[in-house]
């Protein structure tokens, strides 16, 4: 489903992606671990398409398709979700509007007639049962005055609505409470436990794991995929660190 | 009257050959509302491509008046609103202003709000959103008198400039003869945020859609509870359709 060949990302003139190569098929979920500033929100948003994020020389491809020749609004139609290790606060523009102007774009690019306002309401509602976010909170301006742990339950939310074949997920466990945890693991599960979705879990803790089990765990370090096994390297990981296991 | 010149405050901004092709100016349009009585009017600055507007108003509220105004700057070449009021004691006057422009367009907002007597409120809450070449003005002068003691005015100014050749004036002017009053004023002049556009493009919303989401929030608000807030909204969205 997506195949990272060898990719290299500048921000400015810093390389911070420095030959990165992943596969991930179909019915797989990957975890990636890594220290901070090892350029796993890197990965995430030069997959996105965020401007700025320039692609020196490698190549992505989802689904058959040159990933990085489309635009970030083709690339999710195309089937990529991305959650936000910080999702972004959008005063004045209300979640639903924009959730079922999205999903309708995304419709609209894949030749699908586009959902009504009743039709839509129904499947966010559902969604947003399924987090244990009330439609209140659906229906406010984006993530403004949201805790942290709910901007993350939010991502989750657009996810399960948007109900995507890819989702890319960016420390999406980081501010979640116990509870909370517990929620988003079977929600991922859920939504993308599928023989024709796939997801890269992004985290530093084995907590969100043991919900969302991988099939594979890769070590992220200094723009680069350092090692890879299967779920028992994240548990090596956390018992001895990064510097024992990457070097 | 002469012919206003770019020196003269109230028109440093204007395109005076337009103006020149349209002086002398008709009289402004006279307001006047009764003592406690309240009334609302809407305006839409629409002319034609090209064209040139000016409307002008002289606006008087007398003891304990109220009076909502909302007007919309989005026609013409060059296109002016400009507002003279004088509040008596305890009156209240609103003022919400959008103004989008684009191309070449000239667009401007020119108030003096004279507090003549005391306890007598003002807000004025202007938002500009400019593309292209195109200019965007407030100009808001609040006169306060000796003896208006207890005058509350709020000014408000915040433009969004999409292009780099886009511009926003903004001049907020008190002048004030009373020592127990608050005058607020802001402005702010800035651009749309590049993390939220990415943020709603990822969720697989078009570039312009994006664009023109934030900036129907960025003015929404300003014509809430409006005299024609469906006529006013629609025609600032349809406007900003164009912007994008
Ligand atoms: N705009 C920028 N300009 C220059 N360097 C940047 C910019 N954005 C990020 N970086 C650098 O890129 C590197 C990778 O950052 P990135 O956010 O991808 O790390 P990360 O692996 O996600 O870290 P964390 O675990 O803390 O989230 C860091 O050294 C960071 O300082
Ligand atoms: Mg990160």
């Amino acid at each position: 489903m997506l195949n990272i060949n060898n990719l290299h990302t500048a921000i400015g003139d810093k390389e911070i992606l420095k030959g990165l190569s992943l596969k991930i098929n179909a019915g797989e979920i990957h975890a990636i671990m890594g220290p901070n500033g090892a350029g796993k929100s890197t990965l995430t948003y030069t997959l996105g398409g965020r401007p700025g994020y320039e692609v020196t020389s490698g190549a992505v491809e989802f689904d058959g398709q040159d990933l990085l020749a489309l635009a970030p609004h083709e690339r999710a139609a195309a089937g990529l979700f991305l959650g936000f290790q910080y999702p972004v606060e959008i005063p004045g523009v209300s979640n639903v509007q924009f959730l079922r102007e999205a999903l309708n774009a995304q419709r609209k690019l894949r030749g699908e007639a586009p959902l009504s306002g009743g039709e839509f309401l129904k499947v966010a509602r559902a969604q947003a049962d399924a987090m244990g976010m009330n439609m209140d909170m659906l229906k406010r301006p984006v993530n403004v005055g949201f805790s942290g742990g709910e901007k993350k339950r939010n991502e989750m939310v657009q996810m399960g609505i948007l109900d995507p074949k890819l989702a890319i997920l960016d420390e999406t466990d980081s501010g979640l409470d116990i509870d909370a945890l517990r929620v988003v693991g079977e929600g991922i599960n859920r939504v993308m436990r599928k023989p024709d979705k796939a997801v890269l879990l992004i985290t530093h803790y084995q907590r969100l794991l043991d919900y969302v089990q991988p099939d594979f765990v890769h070590v992220l370090a200094a723009g680069r995929i350092v090692k890879s096994g299967g779920p028992e390297l994240a548990l090596e990981l956390e018992r001895e660190g990064y510097a024992e296991i990457a070097a | 009257m002469t012919l206003p010149t770019r020196r003269d405050e109230a028109w440093r901004y204007a395109d005076i050959d337009a103006v020149a092709r349209l002086w002398p100016l008709a009289a402004p349009t006279r307001i006047n509302v009764a003592a406690g009585d309240a009334a609302a009017r809407h305006l839409i600055v629409d002319a034609a491509q090209g064209a040139t507007e000016i409307r002008q108003f002289a606006i008087n509220l007398d003891k304990g008046a109220k009076f909502d105004f909302h007007v919309l700057a989005l026609g013409g070449a060059y296109g002016r609103i400009e507002l003279d009021v004088i509040l008596h004691e305890g009156a209240d006057f609103n003022l919400g202003g959008v103004i989008l422009g684009n191309d070449d367009q000239i667009l401007e907002i020119v108030t003096t709000v004279n507090h003549v007597e005391p306890g007598a409120t003002s807000n004025q809450t202007i938002r500009a959103v400019m593309a292209d070449k195109a200019t965007g003005t407030y100009l808001g002068k609040v006169a306060v008198a000796r003896g208006a003691q207890h005058t509350d005015s709020v000014q408000s100014f915040k433009a969004m400039l999409l292009g780099r050749a886009a511009t926003a004036n903004a001049k907020p002017e008190l002048e004030i003869y009373a020592d127990d009053v608050k005058c607020a004023h802001g402005a702010a002049i800035g651009e749309l945020d590049a993390m939220g556009l990415f943020y709603l493009e990822s969720r697989g919303l078009t570039p312009a859609d994006a664009k023109r989401l934030m900036l129907q929030a960025f003015v929404a608000g300003v014509f809430d509870g409006a005299e024609a807030e469906e006529a006013l909204q629609a025609a600032a969205l349809a406007k900003l359709g164009e912007l994008v």
